[in-house]
């Protein structure tokens, strides 16, 4: 078992794409991301866990990557906004977030992406309550969030339809 | 819908300009941007509230010859961040007057670096008296700024005030607190400098106005005009906290990358920038008003004191539109307002959404309840006897003289929100239950754009560019920080030139390349900057009318053509728009008297509350926004706007609470500085009218601090409906419900 | 963020041997770290005084619940996200589910570890009072082997618990048998989501013949550390639930608190609040049915 303050390689999968960084394991995997990585989609917003603008999917569960050590992400498969971009049904949701008002600034925009994706895939005609509290660790300053609430319905809806 | 008098664009719910990068994550905010050799910078700030700085000691365990220290001798140009008096230095030089107050400036190219360096800077102060409260502040005891601790005053008189007490039937007293708020913008404060020899500095950042922080630099470097270059950069919310604190932490980066001779980015972590940031202005108004057997105001006299922290910055023009909004929407023959704003040894407070309306708001309307208990008429129907129409004057007895029919507003919110029926079926339900259920209403207005002949001292410059492509470009120093900004002044140039929005790009704020269209705030943009767009944008028509390319009357097609042609033969062209004060208006600015706004948005707000004596929270179950705006010119935005306004309403009223020490905000994390969450909010009901403006391109008046304005008053008074215990302090807390409930239950038990 | 990465050292055990094999080696020296949801805040805080970490995250040893006749073993890495989905716990121990639904918000259930709020040992913790009234058992391992004891006896003071230097929480045991039990939990927080609890109930009880059979009331932050109300059950046991029963053992819940005045709250409103919420399950057990929020 590895035990040194040195830097080490990580190996992890981000956004279907094998990567290998080396950092300090101690490294947030936000920051990793950020920095090493290039992937600025993943926001900052305020370094606790209480916003979830820093929300990715590892193994396919939403978590918060500023509380995520990166040695931690060893071998997960990792999924930022930049990946679930290219996923079809997140364009969809992409879409009536645009059409329903559901980014203002932007900056939790990201984050709510990522949880309303994680959400829809648990439970594909979720309840208004449901996307509430499936959205509930995502803050918003900007839209009082009933516009999140109705583009992640709209894009159940249309998810249905097809 | 659009269509109005065969407009497609205006009234249109087009997409957002820059929505798509905002949505796959390609927008590209402050921190998301690198330079090479760029180094991070951190501040070393005051621990202490008040005092004078004795010894700074570079402590151990840290290489400082691997960082850049700046301190306030390094400044150039003069140490203080220019705004209204500048009386605010950039560094504390000698002395500080608030905790938080920024005494020396790191840098180092590994930002996990400056932290620890942060920490080992060790300050030897001694500490001088220092004043927290407004009370405080006003019994002089310890003079902390000027002669007196106030920063300003003002005075509007209007009839005979000291004539009414005789004859009224009732003599009405109230005493009104609000607390300070913090914008919590997700996207914390952040910006890079850079610096050349020749080009002078170049500054990108997270910021409202991007020519306030321009004239900061110029004197703090002693730089002039063309060697100072500001950008805006994708802003992830601002609330009026981006206003004048970006020139503080720009005039940072900036000393920093002149003396490293390398590019500086200052991002604070939410902590930092929650403690040492702008808040709201507290406040405390006093009113004492007479009225009428009959509910009518005969006249009353009003005072308010607000906290504006260590320094003047704002506090002035705070101050100024909390005066011009203390009456409400309400007809007063006589009044006496007098307010003033105080100094204390806290951050400066600042901006925030409002900008002391929503302080001088909550207590009138607070008061008009209690007006109506005294008298023993509904809360309805007291604001229905008093109302404004056209051809009443204000308190700083502006004519209205457009047709506002405020009771029409009122029934209509009472309506959407079944409110009768409610209160029926509260009355009795109550009885029954430990869960009180009460509805409030509010009644309010706004007054759009700046102050007086603030506009005309803003002489707002817009641009717009004719492409190669055959497109226009619109020219603005006006941002765009989630409000809509690049739509709606976008959807006005497409609308006036009758081209696609699609033909329509913005210039990313950049003043190289923009004209100072004036600050993003005071709800000024669409109504003030969008009819300079539509000037600018006929202008440039002209342009190539006159140029023989285009008729009048022509089609997008044509226009493009036109456009293409001139560009390919004289290069990209403009045409800039120029603003005109409008006829009629006239404005005291010493007697406070005259046309304070060109116009207002008028509103009626009604929540429904639930409050559990169990626990003593109270939480809106659901609430009714109806607004009188001019004209929608995007519905998705528009609505987006009093959603959000509304969110940050209920969050002023119920939960957001700065939790003071000494100076210092003690509750500086989002576990403990509480913000609604979406399991907090309730159904929004947003509901506009439009009665046009027309000072405001296409109608438009100003929406976007509009609907601060109203929750928190119509919350506290649904409180007290359902509690029966009056409640005249924001924000209210779980613990100050208890209190009150505690404290007249043992008032009960003495009876 | 105010903690540099490169102060860390940081092991990642391969098994649970590893980690307790590690802690023996170097005890004290090592701070365990499953999903990071306390750790890792505040490392960002720059309040981490430890400065070597061992991840324990997703051991399988750890991370098993498995059912047997007389109990419930759930393993100390077993996230609240497991909990809520596994249909044991959901259905037979709902003050458990539930305070695991009230923790943080998705992402910080997908994150956070049973043993982990246990060793955090905050006392406004949510699952801590619901693991009190199940009279839960822990099972303590390290290299010296494992033991087991019960949960009411971990935590003596505040942040200070019945945990060698060299040991870790392997796994909680909760008996079956409370079906036919009234179940009722509240947590009142400043916010209905994402918030740090002022006050936490969770309450078991079982009334036959109209009186107090069993009554089992713990809370989380209104004192130290999470409390079983054992003078407020005596006060009720065996007896009807009359008026006079349910002002005493209100005034008793109180005055077996220690809540405090901090950041969050007051000790006035904690303490009113705490008997308001013994009164509303004192109404609930009387009336027969489950509930609380």
């Amino acid at each position: 078992m590895k035990k040194a303050a040195a830097k080490r390689e990580i190996s992890f999968t981000v956004n279907g794409e094998p990567r290998t960084v080396r950092a300090y394991p101690m490294e947030r995997l936000l920051d990793v991301l950020r920095q090493e990585l290039g992937l600025t989609g993943t926001k900052e917003g305020c370094g606790e866990g209480e916003c979830g603008a820093c929300s990715v999917l590892m193994d396919g569960m939403l978590v918060d990557s500023c509380l995520v050590p990166v040695a931690q992400a060893q071998g997960a498969k990792v999924v930022t906004i930049e990946g679930v971009s290219r996923d079809a049904r997140c364009r969809a949701l992409q879409e009536s977030f645009l059409e329903c008002g559901g980014a203002q600034c932007g900056i939790c925009t990201p984050g709510m992406i990522l949880a309303a994706a994680h959400l829809l895939q648990k439970r594909p005609k979720p309840t208004t309550e449901e996307i509430r509290e499936g959205l509930s660790g995502n803050l918003c300053r900007c839209t009082g969030y009933m516009q999140i609430f109705e583009a992640v319905a709209e894009a159940a809806r249309r998810a249905a339809v097809r | 819908m659009a269509g109005r008098q065969g407009e497609h664009i205006i009234g249109a719910s087009t997409p957002r300009k820059e929505g798509r990068d905002k949505v796959t994550g390609r927008a590209r905010y402050i921190d998301d941007l690198s330079f090479p050799h760029m180094l991070y910078g951190a501040t070393v700030r005051s621990r202490i509230p008040r005092g004078t700085i004795k010894k700074i000691n570079f402590g151990p365990g840290i290489a400082w010859n691997e960082y850049v220290v700046v301190s306030a001798k390094d400044i150039p140009g003069k140490n203080y961040i220019a705004l209204i008096e500048n009386d605010q230095p950039c560094l504390a030089d000698g002395g500080v007057n608030h905790p938080e107050e920024a005494i020396l400036l790191l840098a180092h190219p590994d930002r996990h670096a400056l932290a620890k360096a942060v920490a080992a800077v060790e300050i030897e102060y001694e500490p001088l008296p220092a004043v927290f409260t407004i009370e405080e502040s006003e019994r002089g005891d310890t003079i902390i700024w000027g002669k007196d601790n106030t920063f300003k005053s003002y005075r509007i008189e209007k009839g005979d005030v000291d004539s009414v007490w005789a004859n009224a039937d009732y003599i009405v007293e109230g005493e009104y607190f609000t607390g300070a708020q913090e914008q919590l913008y997700i996207e914390t404060n952040g910006v890079i400098a850079a610096f050349d020899a020749e080009k002078g500095i170049k500054i990108w950042g997270s910021l409202q106005c991007p020519y306030y922080v321009h004239k900061a630099m110029m004197a703090l470097l002693g730089l002039p005009e063309d060697q100072v270059r500001v950008v805006q950069t994708e802003t992830g919310g601002a609330f009026g906290g981006k206003e004048e604190y970006p020139s503080m932490i720009a005039a940072h980066a900036a000393l920093l990358a002149m003396k490293a001779g390398q590019p500086v980015k200052i991002v604070y972590d939410r902590a930092e920038d929650m403690a040492a940031t702008t808040k709201r202005h507290p406040s405390r108004t006093r009113h004492r008003t007479a009225v009428s057997k009959d509910g009518k105001i005969l006249g009353g006299e009003i005072e308010i004191v607000m906290d504006g922290g260590a320094y003047v910055t704002l506090s002035p023009v705070v101050l100024s539109r909390a005066t011009i909004h203390a009456g409400g929407p309400y007809y007063w023959p006589n009044v006496r307002v007098r307010t003033k704003a105080v100094a204390t040894n806290t951050p400066p407070h600042g901006a925030f959404r409002g900008f002391g309306a929503p302080q001088a708001l909550f207590a009138i309307e607070r008061h008009m309840d209690k007006i109506a208990r005294t008298v023993g008429v509904s809360p309805a129907e007291i604001r229905r006897r008093n109302f404004l129409k056209q051809g009443d004057t204000t308190i700083t007895e502006q004519e209205i003289r457009e047709p506002i029919d405020l009771a029409k507003l009122l029934d209509r919110a009472l309506e959407l929100a079944d409110y009768d029926a409610k209160k029926r079926r509260f009355a009795e339900e109550n009885k029954r239950s430990a869960c009180k259920k009460g509805m409030g209403i509010a009644a309010f207005l706004h007054g759009a754009g700046f102050t007086g002949s603030g506009e005309r001292y803003l002489a707002s410059v817009v641009g717009v560019e004719g492409r190669a492509d055959g497109g226009v470009r619109v020219l603005v120093s006006s941002t765009e920080f989630g409000q809509g900004t690049n739509t709606v002044l976008c959807q006005i140039a497409a609308e006036a030139l009758g081209l696609p929005y699609e033909d329509v790009t913005i210039a990313q704020p950049d003043t190289m390349v923009v004209p100072n269209s004036g600050p993003t705030v005071a709800s000024r943009t669409a109504m003030v900057v969008g009819k300079l767009v539509a000037s600018a944008a006929q202008g440039l028509k002209q342009t190539l009318i006159a140029a023989g390319l285009l008729r009048e009357t022509c089609t997008a097609e044509e226009f493009r053509a036109a456009c293409r042609e001139h560009v390919a033969t004289h290069g990209e062209f403009r045409s800039l728009a120029n603003y005109e004060s409008p006829e009629g208006i006239f404005w005291d600015d010493v007697k406070y008297r005259g046309e304070a706004y060109a116009t207002y948005s008028w509103a009626v707000y009604v929540a429904e509350v639930t409050v559990d004596l169990t626990t003593y929270s109270a939480t809106v179950d659901d609430f009714v926004a109806v607004q009188e705006i001019g004209r929608v010119m995007n519905p998705v935005l528009a609505r987006g706007q009093i959603l959000g306004g509304v969110a940050q309403g209920i969050g002023f009223a119920l939960y957001e609470k700065v939790e003071w020490r000494d100076g210092r905000m003690a509750n500086s994390q989002m576990t403990n500085y509480i913000m609604p969450t979406s399991a907090d909010l309730p159904t929004i009901r947003v509901y506009f009218e439009e009665l046009g403006n027309k000072h405001g391109a296409f109608g438009a008046k100003g929406i976007g601090e509009l609907p601060m304005d109203g929750p928190a008053p119509a919350i506290v008074n649904a409180i007290e409906d359902a509690v029966g215990i009056p409640f005249n302090r924001v924000p209210m807390l779980p613990e100050d419900i208890f209190a009150a409930v505690e404290h007249e239950a043992s008032l009960a038990g003495v009876r | 963020m105010k903690s540099d990465p490169a102060d860390y050292e940081f092991a990642v055990a391969a098994s649970l041997q590893d980690a307790v094999k590690l802690l023996a080696e170097e005890p004290k020296r090592w701070l365990p770290i499953a999903g990071g949801t306390d750790v890792m805040v505040q490392y960002a805080a720059g309040t981490l005084g430890v400065r070597k970490l061992v991840s324990i995250w997703n051991l399988p040893e750890l991370r098993q619940i498995e059912v047997l006749p007389g109990e419930l073993r759930i393993g100390a890495g077993c996230t609240y996200t497991d909990l809520r989905g596994h249909g044991v716990v959901a259905g037979e121990f709902p003050l458990l589910a539930r305070a695991a639904s009230w923790t943080g918000g998705i992402a910080n259930q997908n994150r956070g570890t049973l043993g982990g709020n246990i060793a955090n040992a905050s006392p406004a913790a949510d699952s801590l009072p619901a693991l009190l009234v199940y009279d839960a058992e822990l099972i303590l391992v390290s290299a010296r082997g494992e033991r087991r004891m019960a949960y009411r006896d971990f935590h003596t003071g505040y942040k200070r618990m019945n945990l060698a230097a060299d040991e870790l929480i392997r796994a909680i045991c909760l008996p079956r048998g409370f079906a036919g039990y009234v179940s009722y939990a509240r947590k009142v927080g400043a916010r209905n989501a994402q918030a740090i609890s002022k006050v936490c109930i969770a309450a078991l009880g079982r009334v036959e013949n109209g009186v107090v059979a069993d009554a089992r009331i713990a809370l989380g932050s209104v004192a130290p550390l999470p409390i079983r109300l054992g003078e407020t059950e005596r006060v009720i046991a065996g007896k009807r639930l009359d008026a006079d029963v349910r002002a005493l053992a209100r005034k008793t819940a109180v005055s077996e608190t220690r809540p405090i005045d901090d950041i969050r709250s007051t000790a006035k409103y904690r303490a009113a609040v705490v008997s308001n919420l013994v009164g509303e399950f004192l109404d609930r057990l009387a009336g027969g049915e489950s509930s609380g929020e």
